[in-house]
């Protein structure tokens, strides 16, 4: 049968109920969300199920909103069945204040750095981690890079002058 | 001489005990800057952990303050030994969200030069394992023939390794007489140099008891460490993302998927010189595809969306409408619109994605790169462990890591 | 089975005088059988076209460098033939590629590892100046940390480009006195990157 994102919807609504909400389908590929207790149920049950089968983790990420109060950050799951070669999206959020997400890490060897990785940028902290650790950036940084309130530009450069190149602001 | 220390040891220590190493970031047998700690038994590895960040540049935190043709300057630098990739990826990207749709000129001209593309970021994997295998020659004889591509490169867009190639909706201008003249040299020249470098290295007893065996990897394994690419495909799983979510028109060509058995360097290094013929008659297949289009199909090199191609320079001060244009592009006063959008494309060592996503405004909410390189080398620690130290570096080599796009 | 050798069909006879540079001589005193010349000129002579650089290559600059290094370009052409990937045994350190924050006390504990006489020599923009990287985690240009002697614009430079920063750096290998690695000035300037 093949596997359409009508079907994949049914199946997960079956399965979790309410527990599953925002169906949607950008540019065609299904994007969905659910809380974030229950991810690892989530990817688990389609990481098992016989036919959905979304084995391959391709991409974990975060996103930053800041004027979603409560749930600020958004982890999004990109996850692919190479056997029907179909993809979905699949996002949780989770608020600023304890930014506390299941790891994927026992279901898929790779997630384990882009857990890291999200971290580093965003400060997820990933429950069930094995190595919980900045990545990329140096040991000693005290904040998270990509979080929206924090600049871009290299705070110690003095010979930039900030309105000249544009410094500090965004462009708009 | 009784104030001589001796160095004395625990009682049966001496089968017992590791040495730790520090590999990196700056080690000689490393290409790029990859720490390894390694902790070995004799010349065997017991456990190692990798650190990586070391050139780490914020690609993501700068992509959300620049608009989206200011972007494709970065996306360069990610895998820089195979740059029109992932600008053709990035633009891609793009005229999806934009839903813009390309002529198939363009997506044919496109190829060819992602093919190219292919064609220097294996050859330089390639002999680069040759090199750390002891074959320092083989790396000097090609390293003539990645030239021509660069030139090639040079012809169409003005520069060689950070390319910068092409425009949301195309290309910046037709590729020129010359440009077609030093592809067909290219084309002429190149299988015989292939075949050469084949003859080399292929049958070389040396090289073959170097490889074989060296660092493999199941195919359960490398999915589950997120492989992609040429090195998934050397473990026996033939996943491309040309052929299963086909971008630019790949749908027309004709190619085969090389896979192999083991997953180790000396399949990858096969896989690899089979992609490079295969390339080279994807790269045929287009010229010819090139050759049906007549009259002024034939001098068609971008969409017509003048809301998002910005026009051309010597247009810009000439002609009134083109300066409405790129003034229009350049300020930032075309309506950009919201959503998101995934979008991969085959990239030198797998699958490089894209993940965009836009809330109207004239840079990326949010642009996340799925960068090949960073989620495979998770798997090193597991598939060096037990192998000896020069088995080790073998591998990293022919991983293919390209420090630009693990750290981004 | 026996293959057609396509290379060096026509070997070019071996003449020296038009298939290899030689180095100026130095002034000085001759005579049959003997040579007198300074002890400085006849060192910064053997200095300058034996350079052996460092190659601390992190990113794309270093892909150039590589075709520097190579075939086409052959950097062995201006007397460096020996890359040498140890700190102790070279004299000139070329730093190509971004460098991090992360990397920068790597870097200068190599340049710490070296022996004078050293030359720094910043390849591409990220080298000199931090580059298009304006970012939080890359080191705004490396002579923040190391002094250098030859910045090479570009991003990447072209080989050619390279080659030129290259032999400026012989140029100023050959210029430079003997005791100047004594002078107050020198160590002054060592100082202002606390390095003693
Ligand atoms: S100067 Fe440009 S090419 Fe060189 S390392 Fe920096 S970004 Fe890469």
């Amino acid at each position: 049968m093949a596997l359409t994102n009508e079907f994949i919807k049914g199946k997960l609504t079956e399965k979790f109920g309410e527990g599953v909400y925002s169906f949607e389908e950008p540019y065609e590929m299904l994007t969905f969300e659910s809380h974030k207790d229950d991810n690892l149920k989530v990817l688990q049950f389609l990481f098992d199920d016989e036919d959905l089968k979304f084995q391959f983790l391709t991409d974990i990420c975060a996103v930053h909103y800041p004027d979603k109060k409560g749930s600020e950050l958004a982890v999004v799951y990109h996850l692919h069945n190479l056997v029907d070669n179909v993809r979905i999206r699949f996002k949780v959020f989770t608020g600023i204040e304890q930014p506390d997400v299941f790891s994927a890490t026992a279901l898929y060897q790779s997630a384990n750095w882009m857990e890291r990785e999200t971290y580093d940028f965003y400060g997820i902290n990933f429950v069930g981690h094995p190595n919980l650790k900045r990545i990329l950036n140096v040991d000693e940084m005290d904040y998270f890079p990509m979080r929206k309130e924090f600049p871009l530009e290299d705070q110690t450069r003095i010979d930039k002058d900030d309105e000249m190149f544009g410094r500090g602001g965004s462009i708009w | 001489m009784s104030d001589v220390k001796h160095i004395k040891l625990p009682d049966g220590s001496i089968e017992k005990q590791t040495t730790t190493l520090n590999l990196g970031p700056t080690h000689p047998a490393t290409h790029g800057v990859f720490q390894n700690i390694v902790e070995m038994d004799g010349e065997r590895i017991v456990s190692s952990e990798q650190t990586v960040g070391y050139i780490h540049r914020a690609f993501e935190k700068i992509a959300e303050r620049r608009p989206l043709y200011q972007i494709t300057p970065l996306t360069d630098r990610l895998n820089y030994c195979s740059s029109p990739i992932n600008n053709m990826g990035w633009h891609l990207t793009c005229e999806k969200l934009l839903k813009v749709k390309t002529p198939k000129r363009v997506d044919y001209m496109r190829v060819i030069i992602m093919e190219l593309a292919r064609i220097a970021d294996h050859l330089i994997c390639n002999s680069v394992v040759g090199v750390d295998s002891g074959a320092l020659s083989v790396f000097l004889y090609v390293m003539q023939y990645r030239e021509l591509i660069y030139e090639i490169y040079e012809e169409i867009c003005g520069s060689r390794l950070t390319t910068n190639i092409g425009r949301i909706g195309g290309f910046e201008r037709n590729f020129t007489n010359t440009a077609w003249t030093k592809l067909d040299k290219f084309l002429a020249e190149y299988p015989g140099v292939l075949k050469e470098f084949e003859n080399l290295l292929t049958r070389n007893r040396i090289f073959m008891e170097r490889t074989i065996g060296a660092g493999p990897i199941s195919a359960e394994r490398a999915l589950n460490y997120g492989f992609t690419g040429p090195n998934l495909r050397a473990a026996g799983v033939d996943y491309d993302v040309r052929v299963h979510s086909p971008y630019s028109s790949y749908e027309d060509f004709d190619f085969t998927v090389p896979v192999g058995t083991t997953g180790d360097c000396y399949d990858r290094f096969l896989v690899r010189n089979q992609e490079m013929w295969q390339s080279l008659s994807i790269i045929e297949q287009a010229k010819q595809k090139l050759e049906q289009f007549k009259g002024a199909e034939a001098e068609v090199y971008h969409a017509d969306i003048p809301e998002y191609y910005l026009p051309e320079k010597k247009d810009v001060y000439t002609k009134m409408e083109a300066l409405i244009w790129h003034f229009k592009i350049i300020m930032g006063e075309t309506a950009m619109p919201a959503g998101e959008v995934y979008q991969s494309v085959e990239g030198g060592n797998g699958e490089l994605g894209f993940y965009l996503i836009s809330d109207g405004g004239r840079s990326p909410y949010r642009l996340h790169f799925r960068r090949p390189c960073f989620i495979y080398y998770q798997a090193y620690a597991e598939i060096t462990k037990g192998a000896m130290l020069s088995d080790a570096i073998i591998t990293l080599s022919s991983l293919n890591l390209i420090a630009g796009e693990m750290d981004a | 089975m026996s293959r057609p050798v396509r290379f060096n069909i026509h070997p070019k006879q071996p003449d020296i005088h038009d298939n290899i540079a030689l180095a100026e001589m130095p002034e000085g005193v001759q005579g049959e059988g003997y040579f007198a010349t300074g002890l400085e000129r006849a060192l910064t002579l053997a200095r300058k076209n034996s350079l052996w650089p460092l190659p601390f290559a992190t990113s794309c600059c270093g892909i150039e460098f590589m075709a520097t290094m190579g075939s086409h370009y052959d950097l062995s052409r201006f007397g460096s033939e020996r890359l040498g990937f140890t700190p102790r045994q070279c004299d000139l350190l070329m730093v190509m590629g971004t460098i991090a924050k992360k990397m920068a006390p790597v870097l200068r504990q190599v340049y710490l590892q070296m022996a004078e006489p050293r030359w720094v020599m910043a390849v591409g923009a990220c080298a000199s100046s931090g580059g298009i990287f304006d970012t939080y985690s890359v080191l705004q240009g490396i002579d923040q940390v190391i002094p250098v002697d030859v910045y090479v614009p570009g991003c990447p430079p072209r080989p050619e480009a390279i080659l030129d920063g290259f032999m400026r750096i012989q140029e100023l290998v050959h210029n430079e006195s003997l005791r100047r690695r004594n002078s107050e000035h020198y160590k002054a300037l060592l100082g202002s990157y606390g390095i003693q």
